[in-house]
């Protein structure tokens, strides 16, 4: 995503879709086949953004197809109103506004759930249009008589009534429909649904409003099924009841899933696979229906085998090639800068107005958490001073996690209150304590696997620079003042710099594990809650990140979890106890090492002589 | 338009159809609270059922021949399909599944058309339980009576063994936590066949013993998917307790509505989803946190 910004796809798209007219008939598609194909195509970029790219698979998207095509063919024909073009954008609103309505409420679960309400709603809307609305939709007959577009050039007027002339006006909405996709697939909101499909969690962690950029999804998927709804009838003079169907929703899905799924492609390439096996089975083969059937195990063949689909397996044997020829020049083996100096380098200060004053950054009373009749938590009372390295240590089961989660508000407490920099934050959600400039990273790594380590980074960086929720849907990434200067300064602080086009996923362990306390930092919190950062990490690591800690806390506030009690004890200033759910004590590494009471609680109820 | 005898006759088609729906969503529901797939081919497997035991009732012309084939074929693709497909799905995306899921039950829509065509088919019910019996208020069709009857018994045998047996008690400690289960030393895999074939078998089940009811046709099974979903959305995933609620009130609601207007049962139906996602998010009887 972040690559210079071209044209390549773009000009790519034009000049195919200027050379298919002479191309395509001579493999057997026929005029109409085309321009169906091309629909699909329009109707698919959207679901593909919702799916491929966010990761919400819908089942229902024939309900925005059918309100847009019902909506726009209704104008054109009852209403009579002369323009097909506007028409087809009243229709893509309306379709717009159903999915914002639909997305509220199937948007409140997630996966399976998500899967199911849209079924649901979708049948809704079937029935919707068959009866109660069947006096404006034409019920099962459907609206016959949808007109073609007229093009007004002033001097003349051409009518776009034969099957290349329809081609054009089609060719051109999917052309302007791809381009306004690839420009919001690169743009921040695009980047944040790629993070949303790979670790939701972590997403709204980094402080983005996750349930907002899905509806943002949801809306966009409504309006392209909309305005291709309204294309529908246009190619068919007539408005279909069956655009509302099941079934409809059900072969979106499988040619994306064909095609491949994430590609913005995928979907025409699918649409093209698949109406080109119907006419060959149904025309030329004679089969009858047996044609779905065949799709039908294709398509199951291809879930289970090539999971990517046409275009993404494509991209894959691409990018295998070009990985051969550039050789493996992605071995991290240079000697490593010490931390101290890495930071001094580059440094991240913290979020400007928390440095200037003095006293309590972070302060807990009487918090409590039950689970059901289990004490996690009783009663802490809490205070960390600004520019505090403090560290936390505990046995198993001391209740150290939960603590941690009510303080970054992803539990909230069954009784007490937090106040941050002076705030109340109790009750808030991650997100916004997150923009208030508390942010953690987590004992076992969130990372978005499936994206670049420049992606990640750039993730956590979006999140401070443009706030939890902006709908900059056009702008380019580019375009964010300082947004790739912090990423290469995050990459150099946390030393992976030659990793940084690669995939989270096939980093080393420790790598992944520096990535985790980046994605933290990067967002230059002034509190920072780290849950066991050394977990797992060699000596020569520990030692280096307990260095990085140190270096960063410049400024800052610092919260430490870890088992490491040797490595804690050397960067932490002071250290709270807990056991059993309460605060066993609290003073500097000194006290702590001579306190009895500890020593007791860690070699379990030994009596004190 | 509101006449008692009216209304208590909807009344009783609701609980007809919402014994029926409950049976079918525990179905869904114990399968995807054990495995962790949502089957979409489950409405299929309503549809195979009918059709398996309508080529049994064919061939014998014996009602109980037809049911128990309708059911045991239907168990056995459930289990062919979990050996040969779903067991490669469990560390997949939820998106996979779904997708293959839903290709299989294309594939066997699509199968059943090509081999008996799109015409339906009609199932008689056995002499003994045609025509109608007078309730002293009302005539109700007698079979209906017998089918509600016939669920009930089936709805009680799945919670028999699900909370009576030593199987059903590795379910359900399965759908609390499977991995668990297999860290006990219990073989998970069996489960997993074992439950995806009962769960399959009871999506056939009723669909052989509603067909007297409704003739079925290929795309039978459709309808009752989305409405299954709507019963699992209302009762709470993984819950055999809230299918059974589930299906009741989405029977009752879809009955009492079309005897004012058929057309709004469905909308009816979605109005009722809403609120409860609205109120609970987890549906009535769902364990909270589960997604």
């Amino acid at each position: 995503m972040p690559r210079r910004f071209s044209f390549t796809v773009e000009v790519a798209t034009a000049v195919g879709l200027l050379v298919t007219p002479f191309v395509l008939p001579h493999l057997g598609f026929s005029p109409t086949t085309i321009n169906r194909i091309l629909v699909w195509g329009l109707f698919g970029i959207g679901f593909d953004i919702l799916f491929g790219v966010t990761g919400l698979l819908s089942f229902g998207q024939s309900a925005f197809y059918g309100t847009g095509g019902f909506v726009a063919a209704y104008l054109l024909t009852i209403s009579g109103l002369p323009s097909v073009t506007a028409a087809l954008f009243i229709g893509m609103s309306a379709a717009a506004l159903a999915g914002y309505l639909v997305g509220l409420i199937a948007l409140r679960r997630t996966g399976i759930y998500f899967a199911m309400i849209t079924v649901a709603i979708a049948e809704v809307f079937y029935f919707v249009e068959f009866n109660p609305l069947a006096a404006y939709t034409g019920g099962e007959n459907g609206l016959p008589g949808v007109p073609t577009p007229t093009l007004e050039l002033g001097f003349a007027t051409v009518a776009l009534d034969t099957d290349w002339s329809l081609y054009i006006y089609l060719a051109f909405w999917y052309f302007i429909g791809i381009v306004i996709a690839l420009r919001i697939v690169r743009s921040p909101v695009g980047v944040i649904l790629s993070a949303i499909r790979d670790n939701p969690y972590r997403a709204a962690a980094l402080g983005h409003d996750v349930h907002g950029y899905k509806l943002t999804a949801f809306v966009i998927a409504a309006a392209y099924a909309g305005f291709a709804g309204g294309l529908l009838g246009v190619l068919q003079a007539f408005m279909p009841p069956d655009a509302f169907n099941f079934a409809t929703s059900g072969q979106l899905v499988m040619q994306t899933a064909i095609g491949g799924a994430g590609t913005l492609f995928g979907p025409l390439v699918g649409a093209a696979v698949w109406l080109y096996l119907s006419d060959l089975f149904q025309t030329t083969l004679h089969l009858g229906a047996s044609w779905k059937l065949v799709l039908g195990l294709v398509f199951v063949l291809l879930v289970c085998f090539l999971r990517r689909g046409i275009v993404g397996g494509l991209n894959d044997v691409l990018r295998f090639a070009a990985r051969k020829r550039g050789g493996e020049d992605v071995r991290n083996d240079e000697p490593r800068t010490a931390a101290a100096t890495r930071v001094a380098l580059v440094p991240i200060h913290p979020r400007e107005g928390s440095a200037n004053h003095g006293g309590v950054i972070l302060e807990a009373k009487g918090l409590t958490k039950h689970f059901g009749g289990l004490v996690a938590n009783h009663d802490i009372d809490f205070q960390v001073r600004r520019g505090e390295r403090r560290g936390i240590i505990g046995p198993n089961g001391a209740g150290k996690s939960t603590f941690f989660k009510m303080l970054t508000c992803e539990l909230t407490p069954s009784r007490g209150r937090i106040m941050f920099n002076g705030r109340e934050i109790t009750g808030r959600s991650v997100t916004e304590v997150c923009q208030l400039g508390l942010s953690k990273s987590y004992q076992v790594n969130q990372l978005f696997t499936r994206l670049t380590v420049r992606q990640n980074l750039v993730i956590a960086v979006l999140a401070e620079r443009r706030g939890s929720f902006r709908l900059d849907l056009f702008r380019n990434l580019r375009g964010i003042p300082g947004l790739f200067e912090r990423v290469n300064q995050m990459l150099f602080l946390i030393h992976l710099e030659k990793r940084a086009d690669l995939l989270v996923s096939e980093l080393a362990y420790g790598e992944k594990r520096r990535l985790e306390i980046g994605l933290a930092l990067a967002g230059s919190p002034s509190l920072l809650l780290l849950d066991e950062p050394l977990a797992g990490l060699s000596s020569v690591e520990r030692a280096d990140m307990v260095q990085l800690l140190k270096a960063v806390s410049r400024g800052r506030t610092l919260i430490v979890i870890d088992h490491d009690i040797d490595a804690l004890f050397e960067l932490a200033e002071r250290i709270t106890v807990l056991h059993e759910g309460r605060i066993l004590t609290e003073g500097n590494p000194e006290e702590i090492k001579s306190n009895i009471a500890v020593q007791e609680a860690y070699l379990g109820g030994v009596e004190a002589a | 338009m509101l006449n008692w005898a009216n209304f208590i006759s909807q009344l009783f088609n609701g609980l007809v159809l919402g014994a029926l729906l409950a049976l079918i969503s525990s179905g869904l529901t114990i399968i995807y609270g054990t495995l962790g797939v949502l089957n979409l081919a489950h409405g299929a497997m309503f549809m195979l059922g009918g059709y398996a035991g309508w080529f049994a009732y064919a061939h014998t012309g014996s009602f109980v021949v037809a049911v128990i084939c309708g059911s045991l074929f239907v168990m056995i693709v459930g289990v062919v399909m979990e050996r040969v497909v779903i067991r490669h799905f469990y560390d997949r995306p939820d998106e996979d599944q779904l997708l293959v899921t839903f290709g299989l039950g294309i594939v066997f829509v699509e199968a059943v058309r090509f081999a008996f065509g799109s015409l339906s088919k009609t199932v008689l019910a056995p002499e003994a339980l045609a025509g109608i019996t007078s309730l002293g208020f009302m005539f109700y069709p007698t079979y209906r009576l017998a089918l509600l009857g016939i669920v009930v018994a089936a709805l009680l045998a799945l919670y028999a063994v699900l909370y009576k047996t030593r199987l059903g008690l590795m379910v359900r400690a399965g759908i609390e936590d499977a991995r668990m289960v297999e860290a006990l030393g219990i073989n998970i895999q069996t489960v997993f066949v074992i439950v995806f074939g009962i769960g399959a078998m009871a999506a056939g089940f009723a669909g052989i013993v509603n067909a007297p009811v409704v003739s079925i046709a290929p795309d039978v099974g459709e309808g009752i998917l989305v409405q299954t979903f709507v019963v699992v959305v209302i009762g709470g995933v993984g819950s055999f307790g809230g299918a059974v609620l589930g299906g009741l009130v989405a029977g009752e609601i879809i009955s009492l509505t079309s005897m004012f207007n058929p057309a709004y049962a469905y909308v009816m139906l979605f109005v009722a989803m809403t609120l409860v996602l609205v109120l609970r998010p987890r549906g009535l009887l769902g364990a909270a946190g589960r997604e």
